[in-house]
């Protein structure tokens, strides 16, 4: 007796390869899409923008006429907002994840901290917004200070930054611990001298894709009342300051449509500090990254 | 000039000695300075919390809480203002639903193309490029839905209001493609070639083994990255700012205008709502249920991706 009718299972090959070809067309198909809207973002920011970039518009500052605008107390302000995130956040996330993965002992503790480490990962933005808004510029008194934001900042971006380190460490070799433990070294200083050195490419990689999200953020600057018309540049931790997403933000708001001009040329800027710091990541990870 | 002699014995004895404390001291200090540093994390959390449960009791203290949760009107500027909350979540809701309409069938056929057909080579060039797709900042989609997805939507749906459900729902989609595409890429790619070869030895055509086999395999990661992909969704600020309006409604009509309980946030905090006044307390309300929409949708998908994985 036969288990399957072959002259059907013979009747139905056609279809079943004209449906794998077709199926093949659209899975590439649906892979292109993503590249294809990316290609039209970019080629429609650049041919509304690259008119408007010129050095008096990186000199600037914002103006109401759309020809006199420029991004200059911008570029600053996040610069500045930069120097406060970095080192706290670089400082927490390492010492987090070199809690984790070297001292930590399994217990609930551990697993709490890590659970709670991916839940943050999750939470809006927006929502680290409020925790800045209550926490520092009203809880700590800091005001819309370059010193709330950065402190927000820091918060948001410390998941990541713990994550990608925690791989970093988790990476590095056994053998290289044990052979440091066998000489004799300490605990920290086997992680100082023979740990540490090697995760750093990871560590730092993660630490710029991090930073590079925290240049591009809007919303939770926003809350903690970064301003969008400033014409100074942040003079101390105190200062006001506005960033770059927030004065892109602005114009693109505004009525006049010669505004979205200088929305574009301002997305061109914001995107081109994005590249340089993912170039950079890239560069260490495949220049400094030994493998054992 | 000093004295070029050997040290003597208890000398070197007292100099090692007051090195070992020092070492002893350091191998001491930096576990607890590495504790103090992760236990920041959990100090952020439980700031979030408090904060939010707070300010949002101090809210229900002048709005009472079945009137949040059960009206269909919010006009917080309003003179006899209305606090219900229905408006904010349909349009979040609405706005999410377009987003994972998009996002899923372009997201996975995505993934199944990367981890079922793609070369290794291909693979390497594409998957960082979708990558780029999730890094850009999303004030920069914002501004892309504003100026070019809503003109080019307005001249097939002639009666699209300039701010709307559809055009950030659209690109809020194009905006979680990637993360749905690289986790369920993940998920696929970690189903054993055995069992592929195994449908492929019984005479399966590759999109069979790809849909029969490899799909039901991953499900449960496929699924948790649908689940993740939403939260994300829901907890959009910036598109759905700049391209969604201002305009809390319960209608369901992706033509016009809506807000979302993110662009809500925004909204009062760029306005100058009065430090302890009723509508600056409510952005807290808000976000508690922001938080709560998101934090639920987060436990699910690790469940979901914990509970039902198949072991091989």
């Amino acid at each position: 007796m036969e288990i399957t009718k072959q002259s059907q299972m013979i009747r139905n090959i056609p279809t079943r390869l004209l449906k794998n070809k077709i199926f093949t067309l659209l899975f590439l198909l649906a892979t292109l899409t993503g590249l294809l809207v990316l290609a039209i973002l970019l080629f429609r920011i650049f041919s509304q923008g690259i008119g408007y970039i010129n050095w008096d518009f990186l000199t600037s500052f914002a103006s109401r006429r759309p020809s006199d605008a420029g991004i200059k107390a911008a570029i600053y302000g996040t610069i500045w907002m930069m120097g406060v995130t970095a080192p706290i956040a670089f400082t927490l996330g390492v010492g987090t994840a070199l809690y984790l993965e070297e001292y930590a002992s399994k217990n609930i503790f551990t697993k709490i901290i890590q659970m709670n480490i991916s839940n943050l990962a999750g939470v809006p933005s927006i929502v680290f917004g409020l925790l800045g808004l209550t926490l520092f510029v009203r809880g700590l008194g800091l005001d819309r200070s370059v010193l709330a934001g950065g402190l927000t900042m820091a918060l948001l971006i410390l998941p990541i930054i713990v994550v990608a380190s925690q791989e970093a460490i988790r990476a590095v070799p056994k053998e290289l611990k044990e052979a440091s433990f066998g000489m004799g070294a300490t605990k920290w200083q086997t992680i100082r001298r023979v740990v540490l050195p090697v995760a750093i490419p990871g560590i730092l990689t993660g630490n710029i894709l991090a930073l590079s999200r925290a240049i591009g953020e809007t919303a939770p600057l926003i809350m903690i009342g970064a301003l969008t018309y400033i014409a100074f540049v942040p003079e101390n931790l105190m200062s006001q300051f506005t960033v770059m997403p927030i004065q892109i933000f602005n114009w693109t708001g505004r009525p006049q449509e010669e505004f979205q001009y200088v929305a574009a040329a301002g997305i061109i800027v914001l995107l081109g500090m994005l590249l340089i710091m993912n170039s950079v990541a890239v560069l260490i990870r495949n220049k400094f990254q030994k493998r054992y | 000039m000093e004295m070029n002699r050997e040290k003597s014995v208890s000398e070197l004895i007292a100099q090692n000695h007051s090195k070992r404390s020092l070492l002893k001291f350091t191998e001491n200090a930096v576990p607890k300075f590495l504790l103090v540093c992760a236990v920041v994390s959990i100090l952020t959390t439980i700031g979030i919390v408090f904060t939010l449960l707070f300010e949002t009791f101090t809210f229900f203290k002048t709005v009472s809480f079945i009137e949040f949760i059960t009206s269909k009107e919010w006009h917080p500027m309003h003179s006899n203002p209305n606090f219900g909350i229905l408006p904010l979540v349909t349009g979040t809701l609405l706005v999410t639903a377009i987003a994972i309409t998009v996002a899923i069938p372009i997201g996975l056929g995505a993934a199944i193309y990367l981890s079922e057909y793609a070369s290794e080579k291909m693979r390497k060039v594409i998957k960082p490029v979708l990558e780029v797709l999730a890094g850009v900042p999303t004030i920069v989609y914002g501004f892309f839905a504003l100026t070019f997805v809503t003109p080019m939507l307005r001249q097939v749906v002639p009666d699209l209001s300039i701010y709307n459900a559809l055009s950030p729902g659209i690109v809020v989609g194009i905006m979680i493609i990637p993360m749905i595409a690289s986790l369920s890429e993940d998920a696929m790619s970690s189903v054993p070639n055995s069992i592929r070869q195994g449908a492929y030895a019984l005479g399966a055509t590759k999109l069979e083994v790809a849909i029969k086999v490899v799909l039901p395999a991953a499900l449960s990661g496929v699924i948790a990255s649908f689940v993740l992909a939403m939260s994300r969704a829901i907890g959009e600020t910036m598109i759905v700012t700049v391209a969604g309006g201002a305009n809390p409604t319960t209608a369901i009509d992706v033509t016009s205008a809506i807000q979302t309980m993110t662009a809500y946030i925004v909204q009062v905090s760029l306005g100058d709502a009065t430090y302890g006044s009723t509508v600056y307390y409510s952005i807290y309300a808000v976000g508690m249920t922001l938080f709560v929409f998101t934090l639920v949708m987060n436990v699910l998908a690790f469940f979901i991706s914990r509970k039902f994985r198949e072991e091989y």
